[in-house]
């Protein structure tokens, strides 16, 4: 009845199976990291002109992929139609996918597409494209004459739209959306009830227990995405602490974490847990939103894509307003500096086939006619002036109108931009602070260990900012 | 062997097994390579540093964190997924009354079959954004609703979930929440594979068993599970290297992959940070190599431990 453990037929089959599914685990991964050779590309040039500053030849096929999220992807259709009527014979291949960096990383170090939206939960880290060499500096595009003439491309920007976008004194990547962030509300709601949208946090916590009082939750977030309360805390710091002191925390300057001004904005924070003034349970971006516009919350942080992204359930009535960040004491040093900037940035890879096309796309893209049609149908605005001059939403009036009263220097942080383990640890930690883990103090202290790891760390290549 | 039979068997092997080695093994190779390269991912640019990145995986605190925690489900998935598989596939083929057909399984036990292994046909993907329903952290999640409705979970204080890192004996409550689903969808399978392997133990040992007074209990421990050796070790198997991946569940259902602050990082993870966030892919290949040689290891380890004489019947 007994046999020997000789290799018979099915333990052979047996341990060919066991043999198969072993590699299955590590296979995905470690195909993953496997590339191929890649090969040269030559740009054949056209002929260079002012209408055609960047020589795009006749004939060749440009690839677009855009980045279809909260803004989704109709003003890019337009920005096609704009780049069409001037080179009917360039074909445009667009695509747009919620998928960047898993879709077009494999092909950075081959073939690349052409224009790439850096964009969404899932793009392609900054410093690492630039450091590798694997995006193109766009300095000439700045300097060509804008789409409709009167002046360079850089002309038409909105202030902090280059800056924002170089790295390492080279500019790499243009930002076409103009974002401005900031405490959303129900501007019918709040005007039924009498109450006042607060400017400091010692306001908001006079208004809190009234809206309690009404069963609703002064404040909801995205709790699921670690950079959606950074950037409410981020806001709090530079407004607290001044320009200078965001400016020593991007570049790693000893304490930075700790000096005057950061800890009593994070406190604010800390209070807000602590009051349990934070809408129960762990939502996501639009979960979150959604709460807010069925009545359950009242302030809910985010830019000023929230329109776009919830156009399909916003109820009849809802009044979007934007109010600023709220102020943190009497001594902040900079309360009237409002978090906005550029946005959904487009990149150029360095191996792009048809990089002059590319290049004239972005003109496109940044030209008048395509920044207006890009501010009507995002209700956003562009990263270009005037976009939304022509454009009646009320709540890009609001965002218009905070921009109108903002203080000298626009709230800009650099640190995730930078440092992939900085970007990490730093949403990690804003989670952990907002959901009453950590205290303000523990806060600073780790996020200084972690400044000060990466400080050390001889393989991160350092980044600095100036202003 | 007969003259021409070895050329005609090589020219039908030529083509898989060129394709297997184009896709599977030169990639595993090129791994392997860049595991010795601070390559960045993004350019064709790389230098070749040796075996830093491997002297690198022991001071790396996150890769230790990840570390124990595949360790915890290198011990809990197969443990609690077979153990369910085995009471469920016991029950629904010998678990019945018992009358002159013999014995049987419990009442209805083919539609159980069906259902129990229903998890099995749905991707893993569609299985975690399925939780993530179940285990939505307020009111609207199922769990949380149902709870709440009959009053066992405050309205202001919902279970959390995904979110939650505190420790449950030792072990941060996201990853016991993530085992759930691990087990919920990996039992069915196991269910009907220890059910086929029962169904050919020859149904006079039972009943002799029974005849010399052998309660249920008695059957299961001393005749069902002894002849499921076998079975129960490929199938030990097969579960450590799920437990070793992990990687679809905790990329969707967790926050920042690998959170709340690193509370259910993984090998896997880990991996994906480095390699598609850092752009340190050199570096996350050789974490991928060394995952790959702890993997074979373990499965070494595992079927020496239990190979043994086999009973026939």
């Amino acid at each position: 009845m007994s046999v020997n453990p000789d290799l018979n037929r099915r333990t052979l089959l047996r341990r060919a199976a066991a043999a198969g599914l072993l590699v299955t685990p590590a296979a995905g991964l470690l195909s993953a990291c496997a590339g191929s050779t890649p090969s040269p590309s030559n740009d054949n040039a056209g002929e260079k002109s002012n209408d055609n500053p960047f020589g795009v030849q006749e004939n060749s096929a440009v690839k677009v992929v855009i980045f279809n999220g909260g803004l989704g992807d109709a003003w890019a259709k337009e920005d096609q139609a704009v780049f069409s009527a001037k080179h009917p014979n360039v074909t445009v291949n667009m695509s747009s996918t919620q998928k960047i960096k898993t879709e077009e990383q494999p092909k950075m170090a081959t073939t690349p597409s052409d224009l790439i939206m850096n964009s969404g939960a899932d793009l392609m880290d900054l410093s690492t494209l630039v450091n590798e060499g694997a995006i193109e500096p766009l300095d000439d595009l700045l300097a060509a004459p804008a789409w409709e003439g009167g002046g360079t491309v850089a002309d038409t920007l909105l202030p902090g739209t280059v800056s924002d976008g170089t790295f390492q004194g080279k500019f790499f990547v243009v930002y076409v959306a103009f974002t401005v962030w900031g405490n959303w509300y129900n501007g019918a709601l709040f005007s039924k009830e009498g109450w006042e949208p607060p400017k400091s946090f010692e306001e908001f916590f006079a208004l809190a227990p009234k809206i309690k009082a009404k069963g609703i939750a002064p404040y909801v977030y995205d709790a699921v995405h670690g950079y959606y309360p950074r950037w409410a805390l981020m806001a709090s710091i530079w407004k607290s602490a001044g320009k200078q002191a965001v400016v020593d925390i991007d570049n790693l300057k000893e304490n930075a974490w700790r000096a005057e001004g950061v800890l009593p904005a994070l406190e604010q924070w800390e209070k807000v847990v602590k009051d349990k003034l934070v809408l129960p349970g762990r939502l996501d971006h639009t979960q979150s939103q959604q709460a807010w516009l069925d009545g359950k919350a009242a302030f809910i942080q985010v830019g000023t894509w929230l329109k776009n992204e919830m156009a399909s359930t916003i109820p009849p009535g809802f009044e979007m307003k934007l109010s600023d960040y709220w102020t943190v004491s009497a001594a902040d040093k900079a309360p009237k500096d409002v978090f906005a900037g550029a946005g959904e940035g487009f990149v150029v890879p360095s191996k792009a086939p048809n990089k002059a096309a590319a290049k004239e796309f972005l003109r496109a893209v940044l030209s008048k006619a395509g920044s207006a049609k890009f501010a009507e149908l995002t209700k956003s605005l562009a990263s270009t002036k005037g976009s939304g001059d022509n454009v009646d939403d009320p709540a890009l009036a609001t965002a218009n109108e905070l921009m109108k009263n903002a203080g000298q220097d626009l709230v800009s942080v650099k640190l995730w931009d930078f440092y992939a383990d900085l970007d990490k640890e730093s949403q990690n930690l804003s989670q952990e602070l907002m959901a009453g883990r950590l205290t303000a103090a523990q806060f600073v202290d780790k996020m200084q260990a972690a400044a000060d790891k990466v400080a050390k760390d001889s393989s991160i290549t350092k980044q600095t900012r100036n202003a | 062997m007969r003259h021409g039979v070895a050329r005609f068997v090589t020219g039908f092997l030529a083509l898989p097994v060129g394709l297997y080695l184009f896709y599977v093994v030169w990639p595993f190779l090129q791994a392997a390579g860049y595991s010795l390269t601070d390559w960045g991912g993004y350019s064709d640019r790389q230098q070749f540093v040796g075996l830093e990145n491997y002297f690198r995986l022991f001071t790396d605190e996150l890769i230790r964190k990840a570390f124990w925690h595949n360790v915890f489900f290198l011990v809990t998935v197969p443990l609690f997924t077979i153990a369910l598989a085995l009471f469920l596939a016991f029950l629904l083929n010998v678990g019945g009354r018992e009358d002159k057909a013999g014995i049987r399984g419990v009442f209805g036990s083919g539609l159980y079959k069906v259902i129990f292994f229903f998890p099995q046909v749905l991707s893993l993907v569609v299985i975690a954004v399925m939780w993530q329903q179940i285990y939505r952290a307020d009111g609207q999640g199922l769990i949380n609703g149902v709870l709440m409705k009959i009053g066992l979970v405050d309205e202001n204080d919902p279970i959390t979930f995904m979110y939650d890192p505190e420790p449950f004996l030792g072990v941060p409550a996201v990853l016991w929440w993530l085992l759930v689903i691990a087990v919920w969808s990996g039992a069915g399978f196991y269910m009907v594979l220890f059910s086929a392997a029962m169904q050919s133990i020859p149904k006079d040992i039972y009943e002799a068993a029974i005849l010399d007074g052998a309660g249920r209990l008695h059957t299961f421990f001393r005749i069902t599970l002894p002849l499921l050796r076998d079975t129960v070790s490929v199938a030990w198997v097969y579960l450590g290297f799920i437990a070793l991946d992990m990687f679809a569940l905790v990329y969707i259902m967790t926050p920042s992959q690998g959170g709340p602050n690193h509370a259910s990082e993984i090998f896997a993870s880990v991996i994906n940070f480095n390699a598609f966030q850092k752009g340190q892919f050199g570096y996350a290949c050789a974490i991928a190599v060394a995952l790959a040689i702890f993997t074979i290891l373990l499965a070494a380890l595992q079927l020496r431990i239990t190979r043994r004489e086999r009973i026939e019947y």
